[in-house]
């Protein structure tokens, strides 16, 4: 009798088997019941309709799917509770039930929660070696136990597989470690090699669509019986609102994986176009960018393939041509069109047709260009324009510069320099402050106006800047900051300036300095030369270019006048006030009836960190307002839209910044982690070892443990010391957590999230790609993600990881609003103005360790699109801010810091409300 | 059980299945019931206090009566039944909270293994025969995929770690018992048998060696599914995973009526097929009517065509089925279990 042989094929059930055997070519995996993919499904879930969400679930089975992908990861939503809930009720429907389910989370628990639910053979989405080998296997042993078959992202230590032989890679390590050490069969393995974003203009991402189908032929060759999966909506992301080449991208990619050997995919099956209908001309423009071709026209293939897009705007590829009468105008209008209007599609041609035309090529710069610029000066000076639009006004002029370049340098070597400057600005965020979006947004507003600007960048100390301004014989040196150590570090630089020799202008700028401060600490250390403090970018400019004209001496001499008054003024009007002393103040702190009060203990006491965060998450949680005061945008969005002035400006800056953001979520530019710790933490007064009698009301002390009889660390507070009114209190952090004495048990969190990891490098792309919007655009978006990830983190804290409010539920909007029980102050805010309270936060979070977010010695994070703080869960406790304070409180708050006094009034000077 | 013995037996049970189709037990309710114990023999010394009647709760009996249950046994051993059942299909935790006797579930599990080992014991010492014990695992009376609640079809009455805490429980004893194999049966809802089969293999990785799994579903109505929807195949595909021994169907239907989902099964499975159907459908009075020659007759052609590797009977049969069934496959040939495709390349 012959041997019966039983084909090794992927066997999976709902109620219905599923046999994923040598005739099935390619398996559907219908994706609407997943928060992340389908608006619609998010928001019935969101609005617990679970029979609405039941029913998509039905008519995907009923449209052919025949397996269903279901995820519920979703900041708002306990992604436990809706996954258990949904499969539940999907085991009560025949109709759904019958094919195989899909359980699709990030989080290990959600999964793990699924596959508890799951009657059948489901598949796992996602596990990969992210964080590292043992991890892996763990999951893999699970899943085995539960009887489930596996996807397995081509990801490990070091991130997401981008290339060929790093995907290849991968998936071979995956493969042995699951089939050898796991005995995980292997037609159980589904490899999602990672499908990323194409065309998306950046030189590094030309060969994702190849690298994904190459490996997709590898892996299926010399790994046996695998399969190959993936998610294709990335793939278009930079056509976004372009459904037709959307549709044809995917059309076009999935005929050449699946020939690869991709037999699955996740894919909305009624949004694919017909491989043979995608007209000849798009279709070869899609390949040549999938396989990272040069078209015949030599232009970029994402560039071509850009510019034919546009042709396929609207529902059904009807052809939309833009409006270009404006090209049929002479040269210098178009050139200030393309200036005013920030595009760079014509602008090499027509500076190159300008050059042709004039006698050098410097007047192409000092003519049609400058006098374009002139007009966006104009407009932005008047209020016309607005600061994105200006810095796009920037990028075509950088561009049409570098065409010309050549040609001066060449007639240079002729002729000699011909320097037309208006003039030379040397610009720097000083030693230990990383921050430097409103510095770079400066040197670009200030170029668009022909002034030269050297950027020497961050934490640049005072001797190197000054080195580099006389070598370079500046006309202006300009200072940024954000922290208030950089305060003292500009002072600093103002009085070596002095020691130095120097005596040109000094400008300072940046969010935490003031006309006050520049008057009344900088100035006086400068004697030989004016400082002057500056708002913002439009005054930069007009600030500079009276420093630059003829008027320049008697501009410098009025500010001196101003500033001098002014800081008499400040000297008077401080010693008038009536203000409580330190003690006075702690009598009048809030009083909280603890009393019945029971806090709840955290999930966790210690540390925890999550890293490699779902960027597409957090962006959720992103508030646009202060993104468009960055921009020197005023308003709350979103009606900030509807603004007379400049909602035009601000929704095209919107458009711009959201598509980034797809880009930076789709490629990964990024990425984001954060580390999270609960202590046990009570006010004691009468305790510090070694009975150095150091406590004090306005210090926290964390202990090691619940016993609560072994000091961890000690968050110091500052407390206000102004005058109050009746019924209002002087208030201090240390206020909001219970005292040792009432017995309660209490806890105290801290944090700190960062989404820079990556950041530098891309910005240093963009500007060497001499597109500085982009860069300033992608650092303002980073720092918006980073309060966001802040924002998103303290729900998940309230709601799961402290717990203390489970039942929460708001919108994103009430977020913002600060609507909720309980804070996160930050060190260095208002609240606790202190930037040192850091180290100590960064030490109990080992921080730098975990997450890679250091501080500098100002105690600045780097990289600078992170945020820390700590956590407090009372419902009585809340912002505010500290205000000035008086020399008891110094010297009292540097004796429990172990601080020198003088040390201690560097940290605080600018809460200081008396003369050091 | 050591590990050394426990691969001993492993090793000759699938020696034994190449060659030979393997006899299991038959009912043990129904000779239960024919001895006819009072409320006070269910208790005996050890429960005769217990706040409520145990009568019922044959299980208990592994305890409280261990020489009758050792009787029982021996007569299907003498009948010719090579693997005997633990008396333990209600011994969970969750099972016996009916009869408040939760705490004792570990110690029922614990008596049944040891009572069952000891008849085989003896049988082995009075005829030279090797036969095996395998420790039941019953389906509980909860349902971890099914709503008992019409108007609320996401609720749970049990849940999955519930059900996986107290088949570990035991699982745990019945090895410490000395049982041979695992046999998670009457499987009407999948996920309670996944979570059994998870606490087994639970189990076996904290012991350090596995014992073989037998798997038996029940097909409950014509519909040719099983109560909580799956089709045979689904239902193998779904607990394939822990490489069973043998996987099949026992219960409910008459031997009649489970044939074609038998073959089902067999078409798809890489381990052996069990069959262990009732001695018919229950009567009007709750009776079973097949006689062990009609059953015999039928149960004889699931082995002449090919369909099964292990037999035997379920509700209402008796030794004298077991014997008929024993005689009737005997000496024809198993069936052929498919070799599992070898690596394509590499």
């Amino acid at each position: 009798m012959t041997d019966k042989i039983m084909p090794t094929f992927m066997r999976l059930s709902g109620l219905e088997p599923f046999v994923f055997s040598d005739n099935v070519n390619f398996v559907n995996v219908g994706e609407r019941t997943n928060v992340t993919g389908s608006a619609v499904f998010k928001k019935l879930i969101l609005n617990d309709d679970y029979e609405g969400a039941l029913a998509v679930a039905r008519q995907q089975v009923e449209n052919g799917a025949q397996i269903i992908d279901i995820n519920m990861d979703e900041g708002m939503l306990d992604g436990e509770a809706a996954m258990v809930r949904f499969l539940n009720l999907i085991a009560a429907e025949p109709d759904i039930a019958k094919v195989p389910i899909m359980i699709d989370s990030s989080k290990w628990s959600v999964i793990e929660a699924g596959l508890k639910c799951v009657q059948g053979k489901a598949i796992v989405n996602s596990i990969s070696l992210k964080e590292g080998e043992e991890q892996f296997i763990h999951y893999a042993k699970l899943i085995k136990r539960y009887g489930a078959a596996t996807v397995v992202m081509a990801f490990d230590e070091d991130g997401q597989a981008d290339t060929y032989q790093r995907k290849v890679d991968i998936c071979t390590r995956s493969y042995r470690v699951l089939v050898d050490k796991v005995g995980f069969k292997p037609e159980d393995i589904i490899f999602d090699p990672n499908i990323f974003a194409v065309a998306t203009g950046l030189e590094e991402h030309n060969e994702y669509g190849r690298a994904f189908i190459e490996a997709t032929k590898t892996i299926k060759a010399t790994l046996p019986h695998v399969h190959v999966s993936g998610g294709l909506s990335n793939l278009s992301f930079s056509f976004r609102g372009n459904n037709y080449v959307r549709e044809a991208m995917h059309s076009a990619f999935l005929f050449h994986a699946i020939k690869a050997g991709m037999d699955m995919g996740i894919v909305n099956a009624g949004q694919l176009t017909i491989y043979d209908d995608i007209p000849k001309k798009l279709l070869l423009a899609i390949e040549d960018v999938l396989f990272n071709r040069t078209p015949d026209n030599g232009e970029t293939s994402a560039d071509n393939l850009l510019e034919l897009a546009q042709e396929y705007m609207g529902e059904k590829g009807v052809k939309r041509k833009k409006d270009l009468k404006w090209r049929e105008k002479n040269v210098a209008d178009r050139l200030a069109h393309s200036l005013v209007n920030g595009i760079t599609d014509f602008i090499v041609e027509d500076t190159e047709e300008a050059r042709l035309g004039a006698k050098r090529p410097l007047h192409v710069i000092e003519g049609a260009l400058m006098d374009g610029m002139n007009i966006v000066g104009d407009l932005f000076g008047s209020g016309q324009m607005f600061l994105p639009q200006v810095v796009k006004s920037a990028r075509v002029m950088k561009a049409a510069v570098a065409h010309l370049m050549p040609y001066i340098e060449e007639e240079k070597l002729a002729t000699g320099d011909t320097s037309t400057n208006s003039g030379r600005i040397l610009m720097a965020t000083v030693k230990g402050d990383v921050h430097d979006i409103g510095k770079n947004i400066v040197g670009v507003v200030l170029q668009c106006n022909n002034f030269e600007v050297i950027d020497m960048g961050v934490m640049v100390p005072a001797a190197d800047i000054i080195k580099k301004a006389k070598e370079l014989d500046v006309d202006i040196i300009g200072l940024s900051g954000l922290i208030t150590p950089s305060l003292d570090e500009m002072c600093h630089m103002a009085a070596e300036m002095e020691r130095e020799g120097l005596s040109i202008p000094l400008l300072i700028g940046g969010a935490t300095t003031s006309k006050v401060h520049t008057a009344v600490k900088i100035n006086p250390n400068y004697k030989a030369g004016q400082t002057i403090y500056v708002t913002d970018a439009s005054r930069a400019v007009a600030v500079a270019t009276k420093l630059m004209g003829d008027g320049s001496a008697a501009y410098q001499a009025d500010t001196l006048a101003e500033y001098i008054d002014m800081a008499a003024k400040h000297a008077r009007a401080r010693s008038s006030k009536d203000r409580p002393t330190l003690a006075q103040s702690r009598v009048n702190a809030l009083p909280i009836d603890w009393a019945g009060y029971e806090p709840k203990k955290p999930s966790f006491l210690g540390v925890k960190d999550y890293k490699n965060f779902d960027l597409a998450q957090i962006a959720k949680y992103i508030d646009w307002s202060p993104f468009f005061s960055s921009w020197e945008l005023k308003g709350s969005y979103p009606s900030i839209f509807d603004n007379e002035k400049y909602g035009e400006a601000a929704k095209n800056l919107y458009q711009d910044a959201t598509a980034m953001l797809d880009k930076i979520i789709a490629g990964r530019w990024t990425k984001a982690s954060s580390v999270v710790g609960f202590w046990p933490a009570n006010v004691d007064e009468a305790s510090w070892p070694d009975n150095q009698n150091l406590g004090s009301i306005d210090d926290v002390t964390l202990y090691t443990d619940d016993t609560r009889t072994e000091i961890l660390a000690k968050f110091h507070g500052l407390r206000q010391q102004m005058k109050k009114q009746p019924g209002r209190y002087n208030d201090c952090l240390a206020d909001f957590i219970a005292p040792k004495t009432s017995g309660i048990a209490d806890y105290v969190g801290g944090f700190t999230v960062t989404t820079g990891l990556g950041e530098e490098d891309k910005v240093a792309q963009f500007k060497a790609a001499g597109d500085d919007y982009s860069a300033i655009l992608f650092q303002s978006l980073c720092d918006r993600l980073a309060e966001a990830f802040a924002e998103l983190m303290h729900a998940k804290v309230r709601k799961e990881l402290w717990g203390y409010a489970v039942d929460e539920k708001i919108d994103t909007n009430e977020l913002w609003k600060e609507d909720y029980v309980g804070i996160r102050p930050a060190p260095g805010y208002p609240a606790q103005p202190d930037h040192t309270e850091k180290q100590t936060l960064f030490k109990l979070l080992d921080t730098t360790k975990r997450i890679g977010v250091k501080l500098t010695e100002s105690c600045a994070m780097w990289p600078p699109s992170s945020v820390s703080g700590m956590y407090f869960s009372h419902p009585q406790s809340h912002y505010f801010g500290i205000g000035k304070i008086e020399k008891d409180q110094v010297k009292d708050y540097a004796r429990r810091k172990g601080m020198s006094l003088d040390e201690c009034e560097r940290w605080l000077a600018p809460l200081l409300n008396y003369i050091k | 059980m050591s590990k050394d013995l426990a691969n001993q037996r492993n090793q000759e049970l699938y020696a034994r299945a190449k060659h030979e189709i393997l006899v299991l037990d038959g009912a043990m309710g129904s000779l239960i019931q024919d001895l006819k114990f009072t409320e006070e023999q269910f208790r005996a010394e050890k429960y005769a206090d217990w706040p409520q009647d145990i009568k019922g709760n044959n299980d208990i009996l592994s305890v409280t009566q261990p020489e009758a249950i050792k009787q029982l046994h021996l007569q299907y051993l003498q009948a010719g039944a090579d693997i005997l059942e633990t008396n333990t299909f209600s011994s969970t935790t969750i099972a016996q909270a009916d009869y408040k006797m939760q705490d004792e579930a570990y110690n029922i599990n614990l008596q049944s293994a040891i009572v069952a080992q000891q008849a085989c014991a003896e049988h082995l010492a009075a005829t030279g025969k090797q036969c095996y014990v395998a420790g039941t695992l019953g389906p509980t009376n909860r349902t971890a995929s099914m709503s008992p609640d019409v108007n609320d079809p996401g609720f749970r009455a049990v849940t999955f770690d519930q059900l996986r805490i107290a088949y570990g429980e035991a699982t745990r004893a019945l090895i410490i018992g000395g049982v041979d194999l695992i046999l998670v049966e009457t499987i009407f809802d999948t996920l309670n048998a996944k979570a059994a089969l998870f606490a087994v293999e639970e189990v076996f990785e904290e012991i350090g060696y596995r014992l073989p799994i037998m798997i038996s579903g029940t097909i409950t109505d014509l519909s040719g599914r099983t109560l909580s929807g799956q089709t045979p195949e689904a239902f193998y595909y779904s607990i394939n995973h822990v490489e069973p021994f043998s996987v099949g169907l026992n219960c409910a239907l008459g031997a009649q009526e489970m044939r074609a989902h038998v073959q089902s099964i067999g078409a798809v499975a890489t381990s052996l097929v069990c069959a262990y159907p009732n001695a018919g459908l229950p009567n009007e009075f709750g009776e079973y009517d097949e006689s062990p020659e009609y059953m015999a007759k039928l149960v004889g052609e699931f082995a002449t065509a090919g369909l099964v590797n292990i037999v035997g009977g379920c509700c209402g049969t008796t030794p004298a089925h077991i014997k008929a069934i024993a005689d009737a496959v005997k000496g024809v040939t198993p069936r052929q279990v498919p070799i599992v495709e070898t690596l394509k390349f590499g």
